[in-house]
């Protein structure tokens, strides 16, 4: 199916989402849609679906003019959408959320659930997409579940599909068998779009990639011939640096020091087992890791956010056992959380409130009791200015930024207090390409001037790019760290569980 | 400086898309929809923000303090336009003469409903003493204003405010009536110290039970409120507070060093204003410019957050319920010390309920509790006259309150009805950020 764009405008009050566009998708093309976090992709999108009404522009489908007022229209017309985050019933099978809204029913209403499952178990075969249909949805996987949204649009007959984000929470792997299925459903001339900022999915599965950056399409190029430098350059509109420019460690005494550590979750699972390594100063050392392997139990129980079941961790040769969060952070931590939506910021607070929010209570931004906003605002205007924080003033609330901005925060706040220790958790997740270099040098110069960094990532590019040193954990288990350079594919065997020595007998 | 896409944040996205499939499904796309979506988004967004496992209370919060004051001013209007035509069609005359002699029938409404108003208004400001009443009105509603105002800036919603006022009011009468011979400078703050103290404890119980247990405080209070209602009815029966020469449930008099002065002999209001004024400027400084406030508010607009950055959520819990019950109290000892001066069974009369309304009327910030406060001591006082003088029953009142309510819980209606551009309400929204 062959979808054009032409001119299509979207004015939200004082913004300009899209400025008119003109794209054209192919029939049988893996349309790729390239753009930094409000870009304006998802309106884009969002248009195409029916969820919004242009304000200019036509849409035409086969050279067909497209009216489109609800996604019902955009579903009659074989345009199909698998939203970031799943729009699928946990508690229902498989069967009953892809045939939901459109099921066929016997007498009284009941609906026909043989039908359905063989229906979607033919339907998903076909496609190359198996799926139990009798199995509930919330009992499965991400990755399947997304598979179930896929197939859930080709139940609906979709032509089309939009793919917003898909990889995001999805492991390497997940993120092969999901390229597999996007190639399966193009082969019958059915058009995708797969909208994502990372540039190397889009030179893997992209037969064509668009560029948006701030509303307006910037250019269509071809990724196989484009380099990755040039696609960034694109999409932020300057030069951007994509290798991080470290020199060589100065590492100094041990800063952190995990030993044998143990942490229980609530129901009593060993969710980290038996954990040692240690931080020098001076230096990164990187967990690299399949989400959910216990780095979020790891880093919560260092930093004073969960109880440690069993071993020990210090900070400068003092345990932290027994010590309150506040106690731990103000000894000299600085923890960037995983999740800075729920945990890093105060949607509601402003900038200046979140540049303070671990020290609201110390001099000279409090006295007697009373917040000294005067101080405070000084304070937060130096690091907006320091950590190149885009906002209009410092009393902006820090929910109406840029998700890379958002984060800046949150570096910014951390890394401008007297730290020996640097735990960063995911530090450039959800952020745009121009704020992951920003973020990058950060981390960097923190550790040139001496402190512990320790760096949790799921981004092996990113592991890889920033550690002095690489360990992986799995299961709960840590292996190495071991000093750099360590291949992308030893890390790889070994983020899926590979035995150590079987990875680098070849190498020792 | 806007980006393009603001408030489309990836956390946000695909829920404002749901709120988006709703206005679209049963509208045309036009300006005003877009803005209505946009609109809905910010208002999704910011709920989501608060983590997806917001609280309904969390969620009441981002909503109250993200809806304008032109919003809540429209929404008073709205609920005195709705007024008057309860007002008007609630007259047999003129729902007999619509049809007939709609002219007639029309006027006969125009002048009612401006009698009636202009009595109310006349009963509450129209002259010295009917001032004096609408202080004396104000004067609780006010602390209990703040009973439900401060929880509520912590995340709680404290339904408990009438057990409180209660557990205060009882205190503070029991040490006004049962100590004589003391001079008014020592019996008085004392009575007002055992009251507060009283509604203190009434309030920290749910508070503990929510840190320690998870209890939900809205369960607790409620239930605290009925204990209240019932220990309190039932204990001045007994000998301790009963007045000797009566069998009825009336207490002892508070004697005169436990009263409350007057500022003038012959008007009602008296010196409980001014502790409601001094404890208004002490809850200001405590929510808005205290590192307690800081935390406070961190708790109540993102817990997991205020965890990481090292407070600890479940003591401010205990604070913010602790001195929302002191502040009930304080409007309980109010009560009985500064106007009835004797302790009946159902004493409280609602002002801890009332409380929830004033709250809500002044969007949980307290300089906006303070003058919801008065608004609705304005329309107690001035009900009670246009009831007498022009038979429009006080229920009005109550009506007028309920849906002044309804249209705040519902600020979409009130942009819906007023016709309000989302973009009017984001310069205000940006305009404020916490502590200003």
């Amino acid at each position: 199916m062959k979808l054009e764009l032409r001119g299509v405008t979207k004015r939200f009050p004082g913004v300009v989402a899209n400025d008119h566009v003109d794209l054209v998708v192919e029939s049988g093309e893996v349309h790729g849609l390239l753009g930094e976090n409000g870009a304006g992709k998802s309106t884009l999108m969002n248009i195409l679906y029916g969820l919004y009404g242009a304000d200019e522009g036509d849409i035409l489908l086969d050279d067909r003019p497209l009216t489109l007022s609800s996604p019902g229209d955009a579903i009659d017309a074989g345009i199909g959408m698998v939203h970031q985050h799943f729009m699928l019933v946990p508690v229902f099978t498989v069967a009953e959320n892809i045939v939901l809204g459109v099921e066929h029913t016997l007498q009284f209403g009941r609906l026909d659930r043989q039908r359905a499952s063989r229906e979607v178990r033919e339907l998903a075969e076909r496609a190359g997409l198996p799926v139990d249909p009798d199995v509930l949805v919330g009992d499965l996987p991400v990755g399947i579940q997304q598979r179930v949204e896929i197939v859930k649009a080709l139940y609906r007959d979709a032509r089309l599909l939009i793919l917003d984000e898909p990889t995001a929470v999805l492991t390497p792997q997940q993120i092969d068998d999901l390229f597999e299925a996007i190639r399966a459903f193009v082969a019958d001339g059915r058009s995708v779009i797969f909208i994502s900022h990372k540039l190397r999915e889009h030179q893997a599965i992209a037969d064509r990639v668009s560029v948006l950056r701030r509303g307006k399409l910037v250019g269509t190029a071809d990724p196989r011939t484009t380099s990755e430098q040039d696609l960034a350059n694109m999409m932020v509109g300057r030069p951007v640096q994509l290798v991080v420019d470290k020199k060589a460690a100065e590492p100094t005494d041990v800063v952190l020091e995990v030993d044998n550590l143990v942490v229980e979750s609530a129901t009593g699972a060993r969710v980290v087992d038996d954990v040692s390594f240690n931080v020098r100063g001076g230096e990164i050392v990187a967990i690299a890791g399949v989400e959910g392997n216990g780095q979020d139990p790891l880093v919560r129980a260092m930093t004073g956010l969960m109880p440690i079941a069993s071993g020990a961790v210090s900070v400068s040769g003092v345990s932290i056992e027994g010590r309150s969060r506040k106690d731990v952070l103000r000894g000299g931590v600085g923890h960037i959380p995983q999740d800075r939506g729920k945990e890093g910021l105060i949607a509601g607070f402003t900038v200046a409130e979140n540049l303070i929010l671990n020290l609201w209570d110390v001099e000279p931004f409090a006295r007697k009791g009373t917040l000294q906003f005067r101080a405070i605002d000084d304070y937060a205007r130096q690091l907006v200015e320091d950590f190149d924080i885009r906002t209009p003033t410092v009393s902006t609330s820090v929910g109406s930024l840029s998700g890379g901005n958002q984060q800046k925060v949150v570096v910014a706040r951390e890394l401008s207090q007297q730290i020996d220790v640097l735990v960063a958790a995911q530090p450039t997740r959800g952020v745009d390409v121009g704020s992951i270099e920003y973020i990058h040098e950060q981390l960097v110069a923190k550790r040139n001037d001496g402190a512990a960094v320790l760096l949790v990532s799921s981004e092996l590019d990113e592991v890889l790019a920033l550690a002095d040193r690489i360990a992986v954990m799995f299961h709960g288990r840590l292996v190495g760290p071991w000093p750099m350079p360590v291949s992308k594919e030893d890390v790889g065997r070994l983020m899926a569980g590979a035995d150590p020595a079987d990875v680098f007998e070849g190498a020792a | 400086m806007a980006e393009p896409g603001r408030g489309k944040h990836p956390v946000g996205n695909d829920h404002a898309d749901d709120r988006a499939v709703e206005s679209q499904g049963s509208s045309e796309a036009s300006d005003e929809v877009a803005a209505e979506i946009a609109a809905a988004q910010e208002r999704e967004a910011k709920a989501l923000r608060l983590g997806l496992e917001a609280t309904f209370t969390q969620r009441l919060v981002a909503a109250l303090t993200g809806t304008s004051v032109i919003v809540t001013l429209l929404a008073v209007a709205s609920a005195l336009v709705i007024g008057g035509f309860i007002i008007a069609l609630s007259d047999d005359v003129v729902r007999a003469g619509l049809l007939s002699t709609p002219g007639e029938a029309l006027s006969r409404a125009a002048r009612m409903v401006s009698r009636a108003y202009t009595a109310l208004l006349r009963g509450s400001f129209g002259g010295r003493s009917q001032i004096s009443e609408m202080l004396v009105s104000s004067t609780p509603l006010i602390l209990t204003g703040l009973a439900v105002a401060v929880p509520l800036r912590a995340g709680l919603f404290n339904i408990g405010a009438e057990g409180q006022l209660i557990a205060g009011g009882m205190m503070a009468g029991l040490v006004g009536f049962s100590l004589t011979g003391l001079p008014l400078v020592i019996h008085l703050p004392l009575a007002i110290a055992a009251g507060i103290a009283a509604g203190a404890l009434y309030g920290w119980v749910p508070g503990i039970l929510k840190a320690r247990t998870g209890a939900h405080e809205v369960i607790s209070t409620i239930m605290l409120n009925n204990i209240a209602i019932l220990v309190s009815g039932w204990m001045v029966s007994t000998a301790l507070f009963r007045r000797p020469d009566r069998t009825d449930p009336i207490s002892k008099p508070v004697v005169s060093s436990a009263q409350f002065p007057r500022f003038v002999p012959d008007l009602r209001v008296n010196t409980s204003l001014l502790l409601a004024i001094i404890l208004a400027i002490a809850i200001f400084w405590l929510v808005e410019r205290s590192t307690r406030g800081f935390e406070l508010n961190a708790v109540g607009l993102n817990p997991d957050a205020a965890t990481v950055a090292g407070m600890e959520p479940s003591r401010i819990i205990v604070l913010a319920m602790s001195t929302g019950g002191a502040l009930a109290g304080a409007a309980g000892a109010a009560t009985v010390l500064g106007i009835q001066h004797r302790l009946t069974m159902g004493f409280s009369a609602g002002l801890g309920f009332d409380g929830i309304t004033v709250a809500l009327l002044g969007r949980g910030r307290i300089g906006g509790t303070v003058a919801a406060g008065v608004l609705m001591g304005a329309l107690k006082a001035g009900g009670r006259s246009m009831q007498a003088q022009t038979g429009t029953s006080l229920d009005l009142v109550l009506v007028i309150q309920a849906l002044i309510v309804v249209f705040i819980a519902a600020p979409g209606l009130v942009k819906a009805i007023f016709r309000i551009k989302a973009s009017d309400l984001a310069t205000g929204q940006l305009a404020k950020g916490w502590g200003s």
